[in-house]
């Protein structure tokens, strides 16, 4: 996703606060307000779905039914109860009816808005916006609908397969049959549940035995429409010696609603296959006073099955208003490697309580988790996050560090590790940090030339360098430019 | 030649408490001025004023540079104008190379004065020129700023940033102690490189040997809050030999 710096400037410029907020003035099409069996009904008909993905969802709307008054309490978060009737589950552009048969015939406006945010879509952008080495293939979606996936040809060749996953349905349904919910069950928790029900598109990546993607695959996740939640669905499943590495970017327009993300994500490596998933989250995050913003209710999860197999989580979170998501590792393969790294900033009124759980159960299996949480404003953070060693994990190894950089007085960080061992070989390390930007590391910075907030980004640039510089080039250099923006007010 | 920095009868507090009791100094267009005086007079305050440090209130006096008022300018505005502190304890920024570090602030002082930033490889030329003229590996350009230097490293690492960042009016607060003979020696010459008509400087030091290499305009004791005695170099010999004791009001 090479977002070009006069992008980012242009944009930054048009709209100062969140320089995403842009609305986009397309007909959308929506299913009617609220939800029921008869708009699982329809999306799973929008789609053209074969039966028994709609009774697959049917199953989980009868699940999350019953689980409603069962709505997760127990993160560090705190939020009026979400009326599920006042919301509309699917908006689809309009332009989309007769489907269009290529980018020529996508709406303008939604070209336009992309260009804005500078998704190369066309292919010709793409090519143009190469310099060197990062190849990127981008599958956007807009709202709901996956609108169009570039660099398609190319991968085919080489058997993979990278499209939206209500295609993936109806040409690949024996892996879709195999795969989806292998890792996340539809009734896994309320927010998964939800998804299962009323998940209306999102994106499928399947590489071959023995390939290297050799380019990184991106999805770019956008909420336009008012009242909306997007509900997308991610599947990637590496097959046997394969290797990917996976982006995903989010934003939304400003507006004064609070609306709801509920994605699942699930990853499966088979033996000695990694996948790498970065993720940049500037959903938008709300107001001063706290009015409007994302709520970002995420369930993702790898299931690391082959032996030697690895899974790695990159996230740099600086939107939404609220933040609950656990990208998770399940260890199942011997000598199988998981890792999350992660830098998450509240600021504002922002709520995060994110973290990860990795859950070892073959031998020699490996985890790393390193995460960087940073409060300002009235933001208020938490790192929760599980290591649990099964009782067949033989010389499995974690460790652990989390560190929190307090700016200002009004904010929190919160650390909760959870660890739970039934493996005497079995090794887990864990560390903890609590720091403070301090008068005089600001006062030294701004000495040098720096102005207050140019200082501050600086130097939590240098706390989450860490886990800045496992990302991919052209994301870490706009995570570097996001974690300015997102602390603009935050000294002074 | 001509005045460059002005103070005039100031007075500081520090938490309501009265550190700068009526200070007044006049430094020259490329004069050269050593501070000395004991601990505790007020010899770094002196040097965070002048910087901008905040909750240093200033209750009476000035101070003019370059004929502006520089008490109503922040700390950037100030280090824009030319005006560079070595820190007597050089601060820790974890994660953050010194390279990505003195570079990011040469170029939001070009920014904040309207010239032209420099590129990376205009950036390294010119690093890699004064990081060879310090006897320092290029090691550190990717260490993170100050983060495990030893003292005579960070001393080192100061002057490299000024020498990098071409001030006006140089303020060096004890950046001498904890440097070896030969360190001490590297860093005098630095500073001496970059003397021209157009840098003033302000020299803290308790010791003989740094003067001897930068051979200062001027010494001034500085003694609870206020300037108590102006001389030649003659005066840090007298010092030397004496005390502060030897001085009168010094004591
Ligand atoms: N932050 C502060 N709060 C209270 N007193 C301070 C503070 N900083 C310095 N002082 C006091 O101010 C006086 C001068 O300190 P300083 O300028 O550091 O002296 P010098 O550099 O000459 O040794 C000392 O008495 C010191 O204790
Ligand atoms: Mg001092």
């Amino acid at each position: 996703m090479a977002v070009s710096s006069d992008t980012i400037s242009a944009v930054e410029k048009a709209t100062k606060k969140y320089k995403y907020g842009f609305i986009t003035d397309i007909e959308t099409e929506f299913a009617p307000k609220g939800l029921n069996e008869d708009i699982v009904k329809f999306i799973s008909k929008k789609n053209d779905e074969p039966s028994w993905l709609l009774e697959w969802r049917l199953k989980a709307y009868r699940q999350w039914l019953k689980m409603e008054k069962e709505e997760p309490k127990w993160a560090n978060i705190h939020f009026p109860e979400i009326d599920f009737q006042e919301a509309y589950y699917y908006a689809a552009p309009k332009s989309d009816e007769d489907k269009p048969k290529s980018l020529d015939e996508i709406d303008p406006e939604i070209l336009n808005t992309y260009n804005k945010l500078g998704i190369p879509i066309k292919e010709q952008e793409m090519l143009a916006g190469i310099v060197g080495s990062g190849n990127v293939a981008v599958d956007a979606v807009f709202d709901s609908v996956s609108v169009a996936t570039t660099f398609k040809s190319k991968l085919s060749e080489l058997g993979i397969i990278f499209c939206p996953i209500s295609e993936a349905v109806k040409k690949h349904p024996d892996l879709i049959k195999k795969y989806l919910g292998s890792v996340i069950p539809q009734t896994d928790n309320f927010y998964s549940a939800l998804n299962s029900a009323v998940y209306s598109d999102g994106s499928f990546v399947y590489i071959p035995e023995g390939v290297k993607c050799p380019m990184d695959l991106s999805t770019y996740f956008r909420i336009n429409a008012a009242e909306t939640g997007q509900f997308e669905r991610t599947l990637i499943v590496a097959d046997k010696g394969s290797y990917v590495s996976y982006l995903e970017g989010c934003t939304a327009p400003m507006r004064d609603e609070n609306q709801l993300h509920a994605a699942v994500v699930e990853l499966v490596a088979l033996e000695d296959a990694e996948i790498k998933y970065s993720t940049v989250q500037n959903w938008y995050p709300g107001d001063e006073n706290g009015k409007g913003g994302i709520y970002n209710f995420v369930t993702k999860r790898g299931a690391c099955r082959g032996n030697n197999s690895k899974i790695s989580w990159t996230q740099v979170e600086t939107g939404s208003a609220i933040t609950w998501k656990y990208p998770s590792v399940i260890l199942q393969g011997d000598n199988s490697i998981g890792e999350f790294y992660s830098v998450a900033i509240s600021n504002k009124k922002q709520q995060a309580d994110t973290g990860t759980k990795m859950v070892h159960i073959g031998k020699n299996t490996k985890s790393t988790i390193i995460s960087k949480g940073i409060s300002a404003g009235y933001g208020q953070q938490t790192y929760r996050g599980l290591v649990r060693m099964q009782a067949g994990a033989e010389n499995a190894t974690n460790f652990s560090q989390c560190d929190s950089l307090l700016i200002g007085k009004n904010c929190g960080g919160h650390t909760v590790p959870y660890i739970d061992s039934r493996n005497p070989t079995a090794e887990v390390a864990h560390e903890a940090t609590t720091s403070k930007i301090s008068d005089e590391q600001l006062f030294y910075v701004q000495q040098r030339g720096l102005d207050p907030e140019e200082a501050v980004a600086l130097i939590v640039n240098g706390f989450a360098k860490e886990v800045l510089k496992k990302l991919p080039m052209e994301f870490a250099v706009e995570a570097q430019k996001l974690l300015g923006v997102s602390l603009e007010g935050s000294v002074g | 030649m001509g005045t460059a920095l002005q103070i005039k009868n100031l007075h500081v507090e520090v938490n309501n408490k009265l550190i700068l009791k009526g200070l007044s100094l006049n430094i020259e267009h490329g004069e050269m001025a050593a501070i000395m005086g004991p601990n505790g007079s007020g010899k770094s305050t002196l040097a965070s004023v002048l910087a901008g440090k905040e909750g240093y209130n200033v209750t009476k006096g000035y101070i003019k540079y370059l004929g502006n008022d520089l008490l109503k300018m922040p700390p950037e505005d100030r280090a824009a104008a030319g005006v560079f502190l070595a820190f007597q304890y050089p601060v820790e920024i974890p994660g953050v190379a010194t390279s990505t570090f003195v570079r990011t602030s040469l170029n939001a002082q070009k920014r904040n004065r309207g010239e032209a930033e420099l590129d990376a490889m205009q950036f390294l030329k010119l690093a890699r020129e004064k990081a060879k003229q310090l006897e320092m590996s290029e090691d550190f350009f990717q260490r993170a700023v100050n983060v495990g230097f030893s003292g005579g490293e960070k001393k080192r690492a100061e002057v490299f940033q000024m020498s990098m960042l071409e001030p006006t009016l140089a303020i060096l607060d004890e950046t001498d102690s904890g440097l070896d003979i030969d360190a001490l020696k590297i860093v005098a010459e630095g500073v001496n490189r970059l003397r021209d008509d157009k840098l003033s400087g302000i020299v803290i030091t308790h010791y003989q040997r740094l003067l001897d290499y930068l051979q200062p305009d001027t010494i001034h004791i500085l003694a609870e809050g206020k300037i108590v005695k102006t001389g030649d170099k003659s005066l840090a010999l007298l010092l030397e030999e004496k005390g502060y004791q030897g001085i009168d009001g010094a004591n």
